[in-house]
């Protein structure tokens, strides 16, 4: 079964191509034949020339970064993007949630729908949609949007994931908290899961984990095309029998989005190694897995500054209020393991009922799934997809700076020019709000 | 690819246009790409679309030329850019507007409507997707100030959709024309009303940069030698020979132009487009003046560039040396703040100079971390990097406030009023509501100046029942 990626705006595009690089890299690598077919099926189809084309749409309002990412394809010489594939106009959405969503998404509704529809049709099952976009802009954040909501009226039973990218919280664009709330408002309503990677974690992944000294974007953009690939390369899960599974995003929505109230989903993997590093890095399961787990549990987004002291309350304390304690807990975990000598890893650690709600049994809670193939070269790797209050403190903070802008209305004739309203913006602090509240309740 | 057009009105507006058009030819010869980016300013003679392998001789600038004398303009037809203009670009008048707004605005503003209409309808036909109007012009004489502010409000009416970003150079205090406060008053009003953006500059600004750099280039320190055609005021490299008075002060304002466009022109890593400048820098819709920086000023010729140096470009753009006007708003808040960064910078350095500045930089209490930021990779000629920063501060406050004073200075003795009075179609009005404008202008400045350092707490947020 295949999935069909949307890409949006100048972030969509460029993690996208990122992502498809990654994906094609692996799927390439070595002599795993079964595994290669499997991967290829899900992210590309062959030519009559024995090409590979991504399964992918991608969509912007200004030409650059599409014909760009489009060129950088066909270099690689491995794969490419489908030639029309695309659609982009003349001129950006000026960073305004409300020209996306309003203006733009609208007035290219039936260009894209149909660019959506080929890729859709050409696939022999669908397994699902997933949208890429950016928050902080204007086409990501609003077409983006605009156009989710176009799909899930088309295709009202299938699987939509989407992916979103938010900015460094020291601002990148300076209405980026309002383009963040309205999007996240509207997403959640229509998206089966939203996975959420953050610029500021990866920028520091970069920096202390690989040792990057000239971040770049493009290193930001590999980082998440590495962890997002990892999740969604072809596993074995419980439900797939011995062959590798066909419906992952089916499988990732039910393990890890079971109440609508709780859609968020971070990640993080591990290990992360500058690839100068690897052949001198041996890795265990048990020393990873352990590493893996005292992150989530601390809420430590990479393997270096783990709080070791953090443990999960003991069954008594379970209904106390944990405001500061600094123990993050999950409402649901998907542990996907990937290398050699997979079978032999012990993930009972992640079955413990205390790091869970109590409103689900542990196995309802954790799932897993697991691959002996090697991925992107790391002999083994683990990524752990949580759905936990792992982003609450980051989202609650873009909603306080925006909610503060909000109360001097700032800003806020730019987009009414657009065609949203005040009574709009308090819908969506309303919707956020809620989530924030969801979350923060959790026990 | 969007297309602007550049509007230049009045004797300075045109001077400055024409060394934003010589060194825009340059900075396109040195870049070497495919012919499709050049469209954003030039088209192929004879209209249209660029095609590939399009050569400078054949490039016609998107521009419209205004003036009521004849000097300037002849000087530009005759002189190396004449084939980038072609004569229906052009509209011209004998006798000048005699440093009177009202001159400018009423009764040229009159008699040319339909021309000037006509020419700019013609440039935006040959747009597929116009984004922006560049009005260049300075405030301080008659045509510029009067005319150009009336080629503001035709923009407005006829374009309403598209983006109208001015360039307007302020008198100094010591300004030889006696009326320019008058004019620089009347026009500000019309540029709080009809501009999306304005960047105020200078002349005093540009006068003290010029000096900085003529001093550091004479200096003779070893080591100092500065690059040939690197500093912001050289028009090195491009097509015009040897240099004019003011030149080096117009190419500052040149730089300026294309720093602003030079996202929407080029690649880059995160891209700045026209729209994001308003969207970004204009809280609420008076409070549209932004002051620019740039830096750097010039570079050395030691090629060795290391992160210090990547550094203190930075620490430069707010340095009250570098601001286009007499301001420091490192001493003001700060409402939002652009920086549009090009060359071969990455996000890890553009976020480390943020983290480090951002303590000594005030910002009003909703908007604190108020960054809107660019990259572009290819770097201006001569350089391997440079910045554009445009902030919305309330340092404008005291500019406004001097002006007004000039203003007040005149017309409480109600000193050459007659002229004005004598224009048809012009009222004292006229006066007292261009007053008013100002002083509500500086005003509003003023009430988010007086949030500076106060501890505003955050605002309730809304309570969900659980």
């Amino acid at each position: 079964m295949s999935i069909v990626t949307v890409q949006l705006g100048q972030c969509g595009n460029q993690v996208g191509y990122e992502l498809f690089d990654v994906l094609c890299s692996d799927a390439l690598e070595g002599q795993r034949r079964v595994y290669s077919a499997a991967g290829c099926e899900r992210f590309f189809y062959q030519t009559t020339r024995g090409e590979l084309v991504a399964r992918a749409v991608l969509i912007d309002m200004e030409p650059k970064v599409i014909n760009q990412s489009m060129s950088r394809a066909a270099k690689s010489g491995m794969w490419r993007y489908g030639e029309t594939a695309h659609f982009s106009q003349k001129q950006g959405s000026g960073n305004n949630w409300a020209n996306g969503y309003c203006v733009h998404g609208p007035r290219h509704r039936d260009a894209v729908e149909e660019l959506v529809r080929r890729e859709v049709e050409r696939c022999d099952r669908l397994a699902g949609l997933m949208a890429m976009m950016s928050v902080a802009g204007g086409t990501g954040s609003g077409v983006g949007t605009y156009v989710t909501q176009c799909l899930r009226d088309i295709y009202p039973k299938s699987f939509i994931l989407n992916h979103l990218t938010w900015p460094y919280g020291t601002g990148e664009v300076i209405v980026q908290n309002y383009n963040s709330v309205l999007t996240q408002a509207h997403l959640y309503q229509l998206s089966d899961a939203i996975l959420v990677h953050e610029n500021d974690t990866v920028h520091r992944i970069c920096g202390q984990l690989l040792n990057i000294k000239h971040i770049s974007f493009g290193d930001v953009n590999r980082v998440i095309a590495h962890q997002l690939g990892s999740v969604l390369q072809p596993a074995l899960t419980a439900d797939s029998r011995g062959l590798y599974g066909r419906n992952p995003l089916g499988e990732l929505v039910s393990a890890l989005a079971c109440h609508p109230e709780y859609k968020l989903l971070s990640v993080c993997t591990i290990p992360q190694v500058p690839s100068v590093s690897m052949a001198y890095s041996t890795f265990s399961w048990p020393s990873m897995l352990k590493h893996l787990r005292q992150m989530l549990i601390s809420n430590t987004k990479m393997e270096e500054g783990i709080d070791w002291q953090v443990r999960p309350p003991a069954g008594s304390e379970r209904t106390r209020s944990l405001a500061g304690s600094g123990f993050n807990r999950s409402l649901a975990n998907l542990l996907v393991l990937r290398g050699k000598d997979v079978y032999s890893a012990e993930t009972g650690g992640f079955e413990d009922p205390a790091l869970y709600t109590s409103w689900l049994s542990p196995e309802e809670a954790f799932n897993s799934w697991k691959s002996p193939v090697p991925f992107n070269k790391y002999e083994k790797c683990a990524t752990l997809v949580s759905n936990s209050q792992a982003l609450l403190r980051p989202l609650d903070n873009m909603v306080g700076k925006a909610w503060n802008m909000f109360a001097s209305r700032a800003y806020i004739h730019q987009y009414i020019k657009f065609g949203i309203s005040e009574e709009d913006f308090l819908d969506s602090f309303t919707c956020i709000e809620q989530v924030i509240s969801s979350y923060s309740q959790l026990h | 690819m969007t297309q602007s057009i550049v509007v230049q009105v009045g004797q300075c507006g045109n001077q400055v246009g024409c060394r934003f058009w010589d060194l825009a030819l340059r900075e396109h010869a040195h870049v070497n790409k495919p012919c499709y980016l050049w469209c954003s300013f030039f088209s192929e003679s004879g209209g249209g679309a660029c095609g590939i392998g399009g050569r400078i001789q054949r490039l016609k600038a998107r521009a419209v030329l205004v003036d009521m004398e004849e000097g300037v303009v002849n000087e530009i037809l005759q002189g190396p850019l004449r084939e980038v203009f072609d004569s229906t670009q052009l509209l011209t008048d004998v006798s000048g507007s005699g440093n009177n707004w009202a001159v400018g605005h009423m009764t040229y503003g009159s008699a040319y409507r339909e021309q000037i209409v006509d020419k700019l309808r013609k440039a935006a036909e040959h747009c597929d997707c116009l984004q922006c109007f560049f009005l260049i012009h300075s405030m301080g004489g008659g045509t510029g100030s009067g005319l150009g502010t009336r080629v503001l409000g035709l923009l407005e009416e006829e374009f309403p959709e598209v983006c109208r970003i001015v360039s307007s150079i302020y008198p100094s205090a010591e300004d030889d024309v006696v009326t320019s406060p008058y004019n620089s008053v009347l026009a500000m009003r019309e540029l709080t009303e009809h501009a999306d953006c304005v960047l105020p500059v200078e002349n005093q600004s540009l006068v003290d940069i010029v000096n900085k750099i003529r001093q550091m280039s004479h200096g003779g320190k070893p080591g100092s030698a500065i690059k040939r055609d690197s500093a912001v005021i050289s028009g090195q490299g491009g097509l015009s020979g040897a240099e004019k008075p003011f030149d080096a002060m117009n190419n500052i304002v040149a730089n300026l132009l294309l720093n602003i466009t030079s996202s929407a022109r080029f690649d880059g890593s995160l891209n700045m487009d026209l729209n994001e400048i308003a969207m970004n820098l204009v809280p609420f819709p008076r409070l549209h003046y932004l002051v620019p920086s740039l830096t750097p000023l010039y570079t050395l010729a030691d090629v060795s560039v290391p992160t210090r140096r990547l550094d203190q470009m930075f620490s430069d753009a707010f340095s009250k040396d570098h601001q286009l006007i007499r301001a420091d708003p490192k001493r003001c808040l700060y409402l939002a703040c652009a920086l549009m960064v090009r060359g071969n910078v990455q996000v890890s350095d553009l976020r480390r100079n943020i983290e480090r500045l951002k303590p000594s930089l005030p910002f009003v209490s909703w908007n604190q971390e108020g960054w809107k930021t660019g990259l572009c990779s290819v770097p201006p000629v001569g350089h391997s990097h440079s910045l554009l920063a445009l902030a919305n501060n309330t340092c404008v406050k005291p500019t406004f406030m001097e002006l007004r004073e000039r203003f007040t200075k005149l017309y409480r003795k109600k000193a050459h009023l007659h002229h004005y009075l004598h224009v048809e179609g012009m009222e004292q009005s006229f006066f007292s509501e261009a007053l008013g404008s100002l002083s509500s202008l500086i005003e509003e400045y003023h009430q988010l100046d007086a949030t500076k350092g106060r501890l505003v707490p955050d605002a309730p947020r809304l309570g969900i029942a659980t």
